[in-house]
């Protein structure tokens, strides 16, 4: 299989400060990769390397190559709005906007212009198919996002996230604020998109992590120390600092 | 020496007790003379007569000059300076470096505290003769350039509470905004204006209830003639300058000329105690909560 995403020898700085330290990782297209790491290792920054998010951040520099399809994204003529089309996040809390359900649906394909009001129905039954909510909502899809769920309000921004048909799906701790079952609901589903997206997930859930990914990055104080396959890394990790880091002795 | 507790107590609920007891003054004063003046002049002439002419021979008694005075420079302030104050508000936000939005702020409102009374001049020797090259049936004294002017000095009211409003949206309104591929100004205008409307609604109504309220800028600029009119290119008079003008004139003490003025200032009291509430219920209404 190709690599769908590449990081060559990556630095970050936020001002003077080191916090990825000369990282190398690819990710397969098509499979499910978890980021994990203690507080603060640089998961979440290095995530938010692939769709550009860290680059609101005053003070922020990055060193190295970052590709998507052998293409470097930090290139001078791309659009980074372009990029973001192609890579969909997901954070950490759910975050709709104050809009109703149809309008949070799509809003990528609005600010795009597409006002054709058959495709954004259609727009908007798929993509809350593919997120697993339209059954609970499809006959109040004028209500306001924010009367939903925590849990019903991250599979509409996971909806929202995956409208514009992006390949690559960023994920911030995207259960780490609901319930185990509404949790559980967002893991089945990186099941089932990962037959159509390349996905990202940074996780502090070991459990999950072992269950929804295929290969494992474990990230300590700025450094990747180790990425494996994921049964590689839960049973016979190469370095003893993952070994310590997942049978809970830090982090 | 120790002051007891007791004592400081006192004072504190002295001084807050003394603004109610200030403002009740007021009330009190402007309704009983206010009565008065309704008990000669009936309610509805107030409301319905077209002219305004209290110290002419044939008296006529009829606020809605002096209300459309009111209203029409209020609306010209307002129709320059709600976009000039959001678009601001917006780049501070949004677009402009931190640091260099933390200094220019103070500055801007800078703009609010200039005198009125220079105002007043700079509408009626600057900005008047400037209007006059373009729209020549301009007069001397107009509502254009007083209500110009008075919407240059409620700018940094709105600037100021419109940008506290969008700095109030959550970072994650943002952040979800630019993930989808949102520029800035999508982001501005499609998630941040809507999610901070309730807050800049408010600061457009505070700046009316200034303009409406505004004394010395109307009385130089705007001329001193009450008629009821939309035009902004004749002089007007507003509820404020009329005050104003028999305050300083030769009336009579205690005359019916003498009680208009109260009865004047208890509808543009009526106005501004309105204007306040309904910002105050929207602030309370349609305040966003995210969690």
């Amino acid at each position: 299989m190709s690599q769908k995403l590449e990081a060559k020898n990556v630095n970050v700085f936020y001002d003077q400060t080191h916090v990825i330290k000369n990282v190398n990782l690819s990710v397969k297209a098509n499979s499910v990769a978890a980021f994990i790491g203690p507080s603060g290792c640089g998961k979440s920054t290095f995530l938010r390397l692939y769709n550009r998010m860290n680059d609101l951040i005053e003070g922020f520099r990055k060193e190295g190559e970052v590709l998507l399809d052998g293409k470097d994204i930090y290139a001078k003529d791309l659009r980074v709005e372009d990029l973001r089309k192609k890579v969909g996040m997901v954070f950490q809390k759910p975050n709709p906007f104050p809009k109703s359900i149809y309008e949070n649906v799509i809003y990528g394909l609005r600010i795009r212009g597409v006002n054709n009001k058959k495709l954004l129905d259609e727009t908007v039954e798929r993509s809350l198919r593919q997120a697993a909510l339209w059954e609970e909502v499809k006959d109040n899809l004028k209500k306001s996002a924010l009367a939903l769920s925590g849990g019903q309000q991250q599979r509409l921004c996971i909806a929202r996230a995956i409208a514009t048909e992006p390949s690559v799906l960023l994920m911030d701790e995207p259960a780490s604020a609901l319930d185990p079952i509404s949790s559980s609901k967002i893991e089945e589903l990186i099941y089932e998109l990962k037959t159509q997206y390349t996905i990202i997930i940074v996780t502090h859930n070991m459990q999950q992590a072992g269950r929804v990914s295929d290969t494992t990055a474990f990230f300590y104080l700025g450094e990747l120390v180790e990425y494996d396959t994921t049964k590689k890394i839960f049973m016979n990790p190469s370095d003893v600092r993952t070994q310590d880091y997942i049978t809970g002795r830090f982090g | 020496m120790k002051i007891p507790e007791k004592f400081i107590v006192a004072l504190l609920a002295l001084c807050a007790g003394l603004t109610i007891l200030v403002t009740a003054g007021v009330l009190y004063t402007l309704a009983s003379e206010a009565i008065r003046f309704f008990s000669e002049v009936s309610i509805v002439d107030f409301f319905t007569d077209t002219q305004w002419t209290p110290l002419f021979t044939e008296k006529h008694f009829g606020i809605l000059p002096l209300l459309s005075g009111t209203l029409l420079t209020s609306f010209i302030a307002i129709f320059f300076a709600l976009p000039i104050g959001l678009t601001i508000a917006i780049y501070l936000n949004e677009y402009a470096p931190r640091s260099f939005a933390f200094r220019i702020k103070p500055v801007l409102e800078i703009l609010a505290a200039v005198p009125t009374v220079v105002y007043g001049y700079f509408a009626l020797t600057v900005v008047t003769p400037f209007l006059q090259g373009f729209i020549p049936s301009l007069s001397g004294f107009n509502a254009l350039g007083a209500g110009f002017v008075m919407g240059i000095m409620i700018i940094p009211l709105i600037s100021s509470m419109s940008q506290d409003a969008l700095y109030a949206v959550p970072k994650a309104m943002r952040e979800a905004s630019y993930g989808l591929g949102a520029t800035r100004f999508q982001t501005a205008f499609s998630v941040l204006l809507p999610a901070a409307s309730s807050g800049i609604i408010v600061s457009v109504i505070l700046a009316i209830s200034r303009a409406v309220g505004e004394t010395m800028i109307v009385a130089i600029a705007a001329g001193m003639q009450p008629s009821l009119t939309a035009n902004p290119l004749v002089p007007v008079q507003t509820i404020t300058t009329y005050i104003v003008q028999i305050s300083m004139g030769d009336v009579p003490h205690g005359s019916l000329e003498y009680r208009t003025i109260f009865a004047a200032g208890i509808s543009l009291f009526v106005l501004t105690f309105a204007l306040n509430n309904i910002s105050f219920w929207f602030k309370k209404k349609y305040q966003q909560k995210y969690e």
